[in-house]
């Protein structure tokens, strides 16, 4: 974690009043991708560890043993593990196993990454329980009350403080980079323990019967210490390429709008934003871009913001550190040529 | 082929949500239009017919004050019909108060497909198609960027971030389409004279048998305690390229130890 979370956790209690709450335990599902537990898993366990000790980690597809262990090093004091769920996606599985554990030990909450799958199986789990769900949340604050969330409203631009009446659990989507994740203490004393998920029936029926693997170039948009951003402003996609080259030059990854996303010059994969990823590198470079609302949401918590439009009244500016009046496609060529010429 | 489009009407100045500061929801007493998300849907949705040769697109809704702004709108695109459901007990709504509603809806239609947007521009909780797919107990293809029937299967198109996925699953199910899936076509002046005249149902809960008071298991709710503007970052400094601004930007980023 580069800059501390603006919100995040916090209590309102000194040390050491935490336990006399009450709170029952905090459930996270715990991504991971072949092993390795998605940087958000961290977070979720980080999240759930300030309001309590009492922790459990859940989580699934191949690899989930291995990262059982992770999970116990950085934070979870169990660890339910279900398995690799093939063929089909997990959500379904997923969210019917957690329906049965809940009605078993009730937790208290149940956090959830905004990912594919971190929001299908919240939406699912809700959908089971009949119960509401909070999304977009960004910080969470124990109160006499239970837990409070603060989520954003409208694209970001409001903030809302919410809690849950008679849910428990209650179900929290939190939205990545709000959170910090806990140091590593190994050896952990965390258990792990296999579950076979239930059957379920025609929600599960969707299969895949193709799958293109995106060979990653540079650092992931999530962990890149540069983010450069190319928006409409480029006008094709031959111009766009200046973005790439950009980013590779600062050892950056690539991001995109959506209205860049949209025209095809760029993955979905590379779209910052609100329906995008969020990121907070030390350096976001916006090029082309306007600054709308549902943009602004994915990067605006960056270290430093350098952004060029050639409107000297874009709303990026408002976020900026420094903004330039510029045309894209005459200042890249000569940041292009300076930097090769530093090489 | 039938295929239900779920529209969402929200307020025209979308771009600013007005909270009612006694009840802290969204107000929605003004004049509400198609969300924009919504027309890659109904686009889709016209599409899958087409080639289908045969069927119909009927677009859904939950709005108050019977509202049918926004669902002129997607009839003017050629959807055929639309069914409202509009009621005083629906007020403040959730994903899962609207998806409850919904499902009751769609088991009255009985479509083939549902296809929803992946989130909606105001609440962006992006959650209700979802919730919507368990209550029916259907599949789902979420965040799709396009739709093709296949062999009897409904095929999509994901654009993840370990990849692109072609995923299929068998009908009935439910979809949600990611913008710019296509490019949706603008009413035109004889579609919009003959959505004048398709017909709008419009039901209330009663109609539906549901209770809004039954909606959640034991009582659950939310309670909203407050709504603020959120923390604003200051704008830093604006400059002019003079044909030398690539200097100052190499200078700020070995200032911010980037190179
Ligand atoms: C539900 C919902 C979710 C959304 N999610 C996202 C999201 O995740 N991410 C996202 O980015 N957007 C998202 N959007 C879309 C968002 O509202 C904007 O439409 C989008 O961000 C605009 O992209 P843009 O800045 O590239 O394009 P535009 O708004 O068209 O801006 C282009 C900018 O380029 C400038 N320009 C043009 N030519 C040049 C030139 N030669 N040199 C320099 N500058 C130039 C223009 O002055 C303008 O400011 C979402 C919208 C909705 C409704």
């Amino acid at each position: 974690m580069t800059a501390l979370p603006k919100y995040g956790c916090f209590r309102c209690f000194p040390n050491g009043r935490r336990s006399e709450m009450n709170m029952g335990s905090i459930w996270v599902v715990a991504e991971q991708h072949r092993g390795q537990p998605l940087p958000i898993a961290f977070e979720l366990l980080g999240a759930a560890r300030d309001l309590t000790d009492n922790v459990r980690a859940i989580t699934f597809g191949q690899g989930a043993t291995a990262a059982a262990k992770l999970l116990g090093e950085h934070g979870a004091r169990s660890i339910v593990e279900l398995g690799d769920l093939a063929p089909g996606l997990p959500a379904p599985r997923v969210a019917a196993a957690l329906a049965e554990m809940v009605a078993e030990e009730r937790p208290e909450a149940v956090f959830f990454g905004t990912t594919f799958d971190g929001r299908e199986i919240a939406a699912r789990l809700s959908a089971r329980l009949r119960r509401p769900l909070l999304a977009n949340v960004i910080g969470l604050e124990l109160t006499v009350d239970g837990p409070v969330a603060h989520h954003g409203l409208n694209g970001g631009e409001e903030l809302a403080t919410t809690r849950f009446i008679n849910a428990r659990p209650g179900i929290y989507l939190l939205r990545p980079k709000c959170f910090a994740p806990r140091d590593r203490e190994s050896p952990s004393t965390a258990t792990v323990a296999h579950r076979e998920p239930p059957e379920a029936g025609a929600t599960d029926a969707v299969r895949v019967v193709a799958h293109q693997e995106v060979v990653q170039h540079g650092p992931t948009l999530d962990a890149a210490e540069i983010v450069v951003t190319g928006g409409r402003g480029f006008g094709s996609v031959e111009k766009f390429a200046q973005v790439e080259q950009l980013a590779e030059l600062l050892k950056g990854a690539t991001g995109a709008t959506r209205a860049a996303v949209d025209a095809g010059w760029a993955p979905y994969s590379a779209q910052v934003g609100q329906t995008g990823k969020i990121v907070k590198p030390n350096v976001y470079i916006a090029c082309g871009v306007s600054g709308a609302t549902q943009h602004l949401v994915g990067m605006k918590d960056s270290s430093h913001i350098i952004a060029i439009n050639k409107d000297p009244e874009a709303a990026i500016f408002s976020v900026s550190d420094l903004g330039i009046v510029a045309d894209v496609n005459a200042l890249l060529p000569r940041l292009i040529r300076a930097l090769e010429a530093r090489r | 082929m039938r295929i239900a489009v779920c529209v969402k009407q929200i307020p025209k100045e979308h771009e600013r949500i007005v909270f009612d500061p006694e009840s802290l929801r969204v107000r929605r007493d003004g004049k509400l239009i198609m969300d924009d998300s919504d027309a890659y849907g109904v686009e889709l949705a016209l599409r899958l017919v087409g080639e289908a040769g045969e069927g119909e697109v009927i677009v859904v809704s939950m709005a108050p004050h019977d509202e049918e702004t926004g669902l002129r709108h997607a009839l003017a695109m050629g959807a055929a019909r639309a069914v409202l459901v509009s009621d005083d007990a629906l007020g403040g709504s959730d994903a899962l108060r609207t998806a409850t509603v919904l499902a009751a809806v769609v088991a009255r239609i009985k479509p083939d497909i549902v296809i929803a947007g992946t989130e909606s521009t105001d609440g962006y909780t992006g959650t209700m198609p979802i919730q919507l797919s368990e209550l029916l107990g259907w599949p789902s293809l979420a965040f799709s960027s396009s739709l093709d029937l296949v062999a009897g299967e409904l095929r999509a198109r994901r654009e993840a971030d370990d990849g692109v996925f072609e995923l299929s699953c068998p009908l009935p199910a439910i979809a949600t389409v990611t913008s710019g899936s296509v490019e949706p076509r603008y009413p035109s002046l004889r579609g919009i004279m003959e959505a004048r005249r398709k017909p709008i149902e419009t039901l209330r809960l009663s109609d539906l048998a549901l209770n809004a008071a039954e909606f959640e298991a034991d009582g659950a709710s939310e309670e909203v305690r407050s709504i603020v503007p959120a923390q604003q970052r200051a704008a830093g400094e604006v400059i002019v390229d003079d044909g030398t601004a690539e200097v100052r930007v190499l200078s700020l980023l070995s200032e911010w130890k980037a190179i």
